[in-house]
């Protein structure tokens, strides 16, 4: 087997991107200069009664923008439209598009159902109306789709886990040794430290994030939420109270936190299972609350809706915090939980240590955020309104309140969430938590910087990746903004 | 004003009270003792030997007794062998009763007494200057780098809302708040120092800048450091930039036919500093996290190194002192910020 170059067969298209580059370049350079020096392009009334912006040069300066921009984007799709069809003949690039086929395909159909039905979506389609926005979401989904297909094994090459002898430190596009038939015939993005494949890694560690940071997201915000919004709204000690242990955790510096709640002896004296117990009650609190103000007047609604909700949140916590029979299990001593018949499945060890720090860090950060949003709101008319007909304090705060807090709550969850991976990745980078093997993108930057100055493909893609998803989580919070601005 | 200082640090230092006493119960776990007992004495001790070592040197009693002796209000421990030498934590090595005796009972950090580190066999309180000094040099020149331009990019997106300016700088600070520092780091090492790009313009560590820092090898930790910071402060700064441009009194100034660079330098500039000055302020924490991040990465050997080595050993001493440090920064900085805004903003009175 021939090693793979980075575009194969389609390297005649090469110089035609550099030079689309280079010009693409020149034109912002331009863009920029223009946009200080010239004066701003005149208006001037049509005979119809429409106004227009007249071109000049800066007119040009941003077609020459649009236009390079353009150019340089559709040779990037010719090369993933040929990769796709012409697989490893079109060297990494291709062979890497063609591994991501079911991502590919999962991204158009996604974008054309939502830009058909944009005006029924509410907020979600809007944001197909901001370009930002639309650039965010496509990277965020990108990863979504490749860390749910990669779990699913669809896309990975090899096994992230298994060293293949003669491959350690291999550079991107080397042939695997010893390949059978069966196996994929190359490491597409090289081998690493220990002989595993990079590419086939950098896919599982999108699944560790897609699985945490999200899930993680929502239980800080059902914790912040069910504090923040007492806090706000009563004031007074509780407020103080509450306020004062927000300001405690946000003192620690992250990184000596997780270290003092994420070694092996603090996991084993069952520290972190207390805290997930005291944190995933909240979810159920939340729950129970919302429902329960808003249909106690209605009993027999009421009960039926709220013993079945319940009851299947009560199990999935359940399941959640006990682990083979036991919510706690200590060398020294044992609590017994959900027995092991029930148990609807079991998270691994390292996974809910992580998972759990990170709520902690994250919560007191969107208490402080759900209570300033509630001390603001409700000084309204609306919630005067609320208390004026004898509506209960939860109602209010929980169907009053909060909907009305809805746009700045939405923004700060997508910051959350790209908060959250970067999180994800200084536990990796540090060693903490996740099993030393584990593909996350923080353990592989860690394991690749120490050869760095001689190998510089295992560090790169993880880090690339990171800075990928994070970038898109942010424009996507910037597109959501500016579109929940705008009415 | 004086009682808002006086009750902000009444609630300092009863947050500091607490947060050190969390550091002291989690180090204090037995797991965690038995693992210090095993790195000191050796790795296949018994649980009787762990026990007496444990005991020998302090760490058995109750938590709140133990915290106490380290804050220095209750008598620190001593300990009589059957030689009838004693040992104790206000004793240096090990001395007749008569000598212990006439030694000091309380010796905490009140007393000045911050313990003794495990890991390195020194004093906490030499250890820990010595590496703030490092520390305090890299976060001055980060503040050097980070600040101004940081400043500038918002201010220069901030005056014309919408512009070609404004959406490049915009592009360019979101990206900067996207890449942590561990990414922005290991690319910059990557492209400048590898022998594989082969710019070699820098050097991938930092250990020699600790004697002797020059551009070559303090460049990138700076750098690093500050980037990520930089778009945060930016976005701020072009957010109140932004506002400023819009407010009534700058379409006066406009309408009068004052320049545009002399209303964005004399009339909206000084408004639109209050609120980056206390963004700068809060950031200084999270620099705190960058820098364990950027010492790790770099191998510089200041604060955040001595974090990670003191957290890695279960080192209790060199802990608390860190965590100590640290919540004094946070909490200071707080207070900089609160009083600032107020001292900036006239419009703002404490009552």
């Amino acid at each position: 087997m021939e090693p793979l170059t980075w575009t194969g067969s389609l390297a005649f298209l090469n110089p035609i991107l550099q030079g689309l580059l280079v010009l693409l370049a020149i034109a912002i350079l331009l863009w920029l200069v223009a946009s200080i020096l010239l004066p701003e392009g005149s208006t001037k009334t049509n005979a119809d009664g429409t106004l227009s912006l007249s071109g000049g040069p800066r007119g040009l300066a941003t077609a020459g923008v649009n236009y390079s921009f353009m150019a340089v984007a559709g040779i990037v799709v010719i090369y993933l439209v040929l990769g796709i069809f012409m697989g490893t003949g079109a060297g990494i690039a291709g062979a890497i598009a063609q591994q991501l086929v079911p991502v590919w395909i999962s991204l158009v159909l996604l974008y054309s159902a939502s830009i058909a039905f944009k005006r029924k979506l509410g907020l979600y389609g809007k944001l197909y109306d901001s370009p930002i926005g639309m650039i965010g979401f496509g990277l965020v989904m990108f990863w979504v789709f490749t860390g749910v297909y990669g779990a699913m094994d669809l896309i990975v090459t090899h096994d992230a886990l298994s060293q293949v002898s003669g491959m350690k430190n291999k550079v991107p596009g080397t042939p695997m040794r010893g390949a059978t038939e069966e196996d994929f015939q190359w490491y597409l993005l090289g081998g690493d430290n220990l002989a595993r494949d990079v590419f086939s890694r950098l896919i599982k560690g999108a699944w560790v994030v897609v699985q945490i940071a999200p899930l993680a997201a929502i239980f800080a915000f059902m914790v912040g939420i069910t504090l923040g919004l007492p806090a706000g709204y009563y004031g007074g000690r509780l407020d103080t109270i509450l306020s004062f242990a927000a300001n405690l955790i946000l003192a620690f510096p992250v990184i000596l936190l997780f270290y003092l709640l994420v070694t092996p002896e603090i996991i084993a004296a069952g520290v972190p299972n207390y805290m997930a117990t005291v944190l995933f009650i909240f979810p159920i609190i939340f729950i129970g609350v919302l429902l329960n103000s808003r249909y106690y007047t209605r009993p027999k609604l009421r009960n039926p809706l709220l013993t079945c909700v319940l009851g299947v949140a009560i199990w999935l916590y359940l399941s959640l915090v006990s682990n083979g029979g036991y919510l706690v299990e200590a060398p020294t001593y044992k609590i017994p939980g959900l027995p092991a018949f029930a148990d609807l499945f079991d998270i691994p060890g390292g996974i809910l240590v992580v998972f759990v720090s990170v709520v902690f860090v994250n919560s007191p950060t969107v208490f402080r955020i759900v209570r300033g949003l509630a001390m603001d709101i409700k000084t309204r008319d609306y919630v005067a309104a609320a208390q004026t007909r004898g509506e209960g304090p939860w109602y209010i705060m929980l169907w009053e309140i909060l909907p009305n807090a809805r746009g700045p709550l939405i923004v700060d969850f997508c910051l959350r969430i790209g908060y959250t991976t970067i999180l994800l990745g200084t536990l990796g980078f540090f060693g903490l938590g996740l099993p030393p093997e584990s593909p996350d993108w923080g353990s592989t930057i860690n394991d690749g910087r120490k050869l760095l100055s001689i190998y510089l493909h295992p560090a790169l893609p993880p880090a690339f990746a990171l800075l990928t998803l994070v970038l898109g989580l942010n424009l996507l919070a910037d597109g959501l903004r500016e579109e929940s601005l705008k009415d | 004003m004086g009682l808002f200082i006086l009750r902000r640090s009444g609630v300092m230092l009863l947050t500091a009270l607490c947060l050190t006493f969390i550091v002291f119960t989690l180090t204090n776990l037995y797991p965690n003792l038995e693992k210090l007992a095993k790195t000191q004495g050796n790795f296949r001790m018994s649980d009787e030997a762990v026990e007496s070592w444990l005991d020998k040197n302090g760490y058995i009693g109750s938590m709140p007794v133990k915290y106490g002796q380290w804050l220095g209000v209750v008598p620190g421990w001593t300990y009589t062998d059957d030689e009838g030498m004693v040992t104790g934590r206000c004793i240096r090595g090990s001395v007749t009763a008569e000598e212990a005796a006439n030694a000091t009972s309380l010796c905490g950090i009140i007393q000045g007494n911050w313990g003794k580190s495990t890991v390195f066999k020194e004093d906490v309180s030499g250890i820990i200057s010595k590496r703030l000094g490092n520390t305090g040099y890299l976060m001055m020149w980060v503040m050097i780098v980070m600040v101004p331009s940081a400043l500038i990019i918002g201010i220069l997106a901030g005056m014309r809302e919408g512009s070609a300016m404004d959406r490049s700088l915009s592009t360019v600070s979101i990206v900067t708040t996207a890449t942590p520092e561990y990414v922005s780091g290991v690319i910059f090492i990557a492209v400048f120092t590898s022998s594989t790009v082969g710019l070699k313009w820098f050097k991938g560590t930092a250990t020699s800048a600790m004697d002797n820092p020059t551009f070559e090898n303090f460049t990138l930790p700076v750098i690093t450091i500050a980037l990520y910071g930089m778009g945060y402060i930016a976005r701020m700064t072009r957010a109140s930039m932004t506002e400023v441009m819009t407010a009534q009194y700058i379409r006066t100034a406009r309408l009068k036919g004052v320049s545009f660079h002399n209303i964005v330098l004399k009339h909206a500039l000084r408004n639109a500093l209050i609120a980056p000055f206390t963004v700068i302020m809060l950031q200084i924490p999270w620099l705190l996290n960058g820098v364990v991040i950027v010492e790790t990465l770099f191998n510089y050997k200041g604060f955040g190194w001595v974090l990670v080595q003191a957290a890695g050993n279960n080192d209790i001493d060199l802990l608390l002192a860190v965590s100590v440090v640290s919540v004094v920064v946070v909490l200071f900085t707080q207070l900089i910020s609160d009083i600032g805004y107020v001292y900036l903003n006239p419009r703002i009175r404490i009552s």
